[in-house]
């Protein structure tokens, strides 16, 4: 019974459980973490808990690289892991560079204007704006507002 | 090396149009940098942006029929190789994508004056051909992967675009970001669900997906495939929960921007879902497993109320009409909910017709923002006196909000409640009039502050510039054209619907 | 870190031969592993090294931002100017058969070689554009702090 649960569900799915951790745990610190920096950091740990779905995915069991060698004189003999998820992931990754990057510039700018990347402070902020707003606006309205 | 003599026919300029309503924006983005030259940087965006709303209609007029067309990049076949495909459905997206585009980038050169400095004009410029470059992408694309891939070239751009709005409001700042962090876990969610797709099948070509997965009924993977590519894309959509990012996203981005991205980027994450929902998994699916009117009905009912109810308490001009952007989106949704051939067709009309109406609200808005300095209701207040052109077409797109009888807005909530009836479901045709209630309601308030109240002492008198006039106008007639003439919404609709329905037979 | 004469000494000594792996890199893609992203990246460590090490302003002396963004859209152009090219010839775009159409093999070896040039320059002009714009940002830590 327990060597049915571990074999093929625990250890055969390795990588689909580490997987999960992975992208739980990044989730996790998007959405409870106040410093807009490790909103980031949760963000690519979630993104490279995909990465490594993908990747898994392309293993074959006893494969190589998928390099041919140069004279294209291939054996037939030879398994070789499916290269598709990875030039995938390669591109994703580059998008995950790209959004990583932005982010972090928009933390920069809003620093600058906030003085602060704490979520917390940054709400404080924006929600002192927002009742100046409506005491600025709302009378016009009969104080709907 | 032996020479081998190839036997290839020449492709025309004809053949090339899948491929070339992409490569225009593309290639003038880098272009315009390369350059670096402010004055000619609008031209080059202009003109890239009306070729490719030339190309699109080429297209249109090509697929109107129910014919597809395929387009090998490199030259290599599907399923291996990417392809781009273009039928009815998605040449009628192009249409609205590049059409906006054309229309809103004459408005911005105005608009963005006042409200993003000189020295970023080049850069807004080349990211607004890149968004939409995007959009077009994730459009036309027939492979799934490429879809994530010129969904993220979009979103990415359009973080950038919104908080630009940051010279005049620093929440734009704050509202960029919440949106890129939403807007990248959904992408990402996405990109897990292709991922198991491609386990279950071990291709990404849209049609062969289609195809295997026909075999392979609903097994779990596929089952979890679907949900989380339609929490990823329900995310760019902002259906009903998933929504948050947009109000902020809309109010502070700058108005040129929040004109296009309402008008264009949701539908384009509609039609994404649409694609994926009926041309992979099976129409069939959707029926069997049974689950999506029961998930996607309630939400869409709850955000033509909640949104619709949110909106009349806003005293900015702008938020309300981005809260009324997420209860027009509910309506969207619920012709898909409705799963027959006449709520799709509904849906895709709506697409449209809330596009151009939301295209001709928020230039007024920006008008608005450019005379008054700001799109509080008391900013604008009065408005309709001094500035008659601009307010008489705010009415107009506010009617076909509302959805009266001559307008666009009216065409597609009768389908829709025709749609409704047909299935038997008068309760939900009760309540897309009763949404539409609370339309009237919120704009009233703004047709009341416009007219009745007189103006604030200090605006500036006097009409908007010609250059942001025409295209509010051009969206105006536009609202009541398609009001009247509906021949080429329902029609292209209807073809769209019907491909959709046939599920991966519509792909072949 | 002008006081730092080992790190200064090292560097200057790394610099070119960082350039010349990335040279490597880009035009061995077509053989082995390896490619525009690669080398594009290890070409900008090269600069980011150097700016890293003496200065901000000595390495902007050098490779101006105003040089860098346009190297980032000039890849992008070869790119697709590339592709482009297959268009007018009548063939598909970036089908490299068109680059040598009577020996479609050579074609591929000229459009990859073309291609990840693009991304290449692109590439390093992305990452120096991404060092620059967060470099500027901040005042540059003072020796004494280290």
């Amino acid at each position: 019974m327990f060597d049915e649960f571990t074999g093929p569900f625990i250890i055969g799915h390795m990588n689909y459980w580490l997987f999960i951790i992975l992208m739980m745990t990044g989730l996790y610190i998007v959405v409870a973490k106040g410093n807009l920096v490790k909103k980031i950091v949760g963000l690519n740990i979630f993104q490279t808990s995909v990465f490594m779905l993908y990747i898994s995915m392309g293993k074959v069991t006893g494969g190589t690289a998928p390099i041919f060698p140069h004279d294209l004189d291939i054996d037939p003999d030879v398994i070789y892991s499916n290269p598709l998820p990875h030039v995938l992931i390669l591109t994703a990754i580059v998008v995950g560079i790209a959004t990583t990057s932005l982010g972090l510039a928009l933390i920069v700018r809003i620093n600058e204007e906030y003085g602060s990347i704490e979520e917390e402070r940054i709400l404080e902020i924006e929600q002192a704006i927002t009742v100046a707003e409506n005491t600025a606006h709302g009378d016009v309205m009969g104080g709907r507002g | 090396m032996e020479t081998e003599i190839l036997h290839h026919t020449r492709a025309s300029f004809q053949d090339h149009l899948p491929v070339l309503v992409i490569l225009v924006p593309f290639l003038a983005a880098p272009l315009m940098v390369l350059l670096g030259s402010r004055r000619l940087s609008w031209p080059i965006a202009f003109g890239a942006s009306v070729a490719a709303f030339g190309i699109a209609i080429l297209l249109l007029a090509k697929v109107i029929d129910g014919t597809e067309i395929s387009y090998h990049i490199g030259g290599w076949a599907p399923p291996l190789g990417i392809e781009y495909r273009v039928d009815a459905a998605n040449a009628f997206v192009l249409l609205l994508v590049t059409g906006i585009a054309a229309i809103v980038l004459p408005y911005a050169r105005e608009s963005i004056k006042t409200e993003v400095p000189v020295r970023h004009h080049t850069l807004f410029y080349a990211l607004f051909l890149l968004c939409l470059t995007g959009l077009l992408g994730v459009v036309v694309t027939g492979d799934a992967f490429n879809v994530f891939v010129f969904l993220e070239i979009s979103s990415l751009s359009t973080y950038v675009l919104i908080a630009q709005g940051s010279y005049r409001d620093k929440r734009a700042l704050t509202a960029a970001y919440d949106y890129l962090i939403m807007g990248t876990i959904g992408a990402t969610f996405f990109v897990i669900g292709l991922g198991l797709l491609y386990m279950a099948t071990g291709t990404l070509n849209m049609a062969d997906i289609a195809e295997r997965i026909a075999d392979q009924g609903g097994n779990r993977t596929v089952r979890a495939a679907f949900a989380f590519i339609v929490v990823g894309v329900g995310l760019k959509v902002a259906i009903y929960p998933l929504h948050l990012w947009l109000p902020n996203a809309y109010t502070y981005a700058p108005s040129a921007v929040t004109v296009f991205l309402a008008a264009t980027a949701t539908k384009v994450a509609v039609y994404v879902l649409l694609r994926f929902m009926f041309s992979i998994f099976q129409p069939a699916f959707l029926f069997e497993v049974n689950t999506l009117e029961f998930i996607i009905l309630p939400f869409a009912v709850l955000a033509m109320f909640a949104a619709s109810f949110i909106a009349i308490f806003q005293n900015d001009f702008k938020r309300m009409l981005a809260y009324s952007s997420i209860a027009q989106i509910g309506y969207i949704l619920l012709g898909i909910g409705l799963l027959s051939e006449a709520g799709l067709t509904a849906a895709i009309v709506h697409l449209f017709n809330h596009g151009i109406t939301k295209a001709a609200l928020f230039m007024g808005v920006g008008i608005y923002v450019l005379r008054s300095g700001g799109s509080f209701l008391d900013d604008i207040q009065g408005l309709g006196r001094v500035m008659p052109l601009t307010s008489a077409a705010v009415v107009i797109g506010g009617l076909s909000l509302i959805g009266v009888p001559g307008t666009a807005g009216f065409i597609s909530k009768w389908v829709l409640v025709q749609a409704a009836l047909e299935k038997g479901w008068w309760p939900v045709a009760l309540m897309i009039v009763a949404s539409s209630l609370l339309a009237v309601i919120y704009v009233w308030r703004v047709i009341e502050t416009l007219y009745t109240k007189p103006p604030a002492s200090d605006v500036i008198a006097g009409e908007a510039p010609l250059s942001m006039l025409v295209p509010l106008w051009i969206m105006a007639i536009a609202c009541v054209w398609f009001g009247l003439d509906t021949d080429l919404t329902i029609g292209a609709s209807q073809t769209a619907a019907q491909g959709l329905l046939s599920g991966s037979a519509g792909m072949r | 870190m002008r006081h730092h004469l080992i790190l200064r000494v090292v560097t200057k000594f790394l610099v070119g031969t960082i350039m010349l792996y990335a040279f490597y890199v880009q035009f061995h893609g077509d053989f082995s592993p390896g490619g525009g992203f690669q080398a594009g990246v290890i070409m900008a460590v090269a600069f980011i090294l150097y700016g890293v090490v003496f200065s901000l302003e000595q390495v902007q002396r050098v490779f101006p931002p105003w040089i860098v963004h346009k190297l980032a859209a000039l890849g992008v152009l070869v790119y697709g100017v590339t592709g482009l090219y297959s268009l007018l010839t009548g063939f598909n775009y970036l089908d490299y058969t068109a680059l040598s159409p009577h020996h479609p093999e050579h074609g591929q070896h000229y459009g990859i070689l073309l291609v990840e040039l693009g991304v290449g320059i692109t590439v390093t002009g992305v990452m120096v554009a991404i060092y620059y714009a967060f470099a500027a940002r901040n005042p540059i830590i003072s020796d004494e702090e280290w």
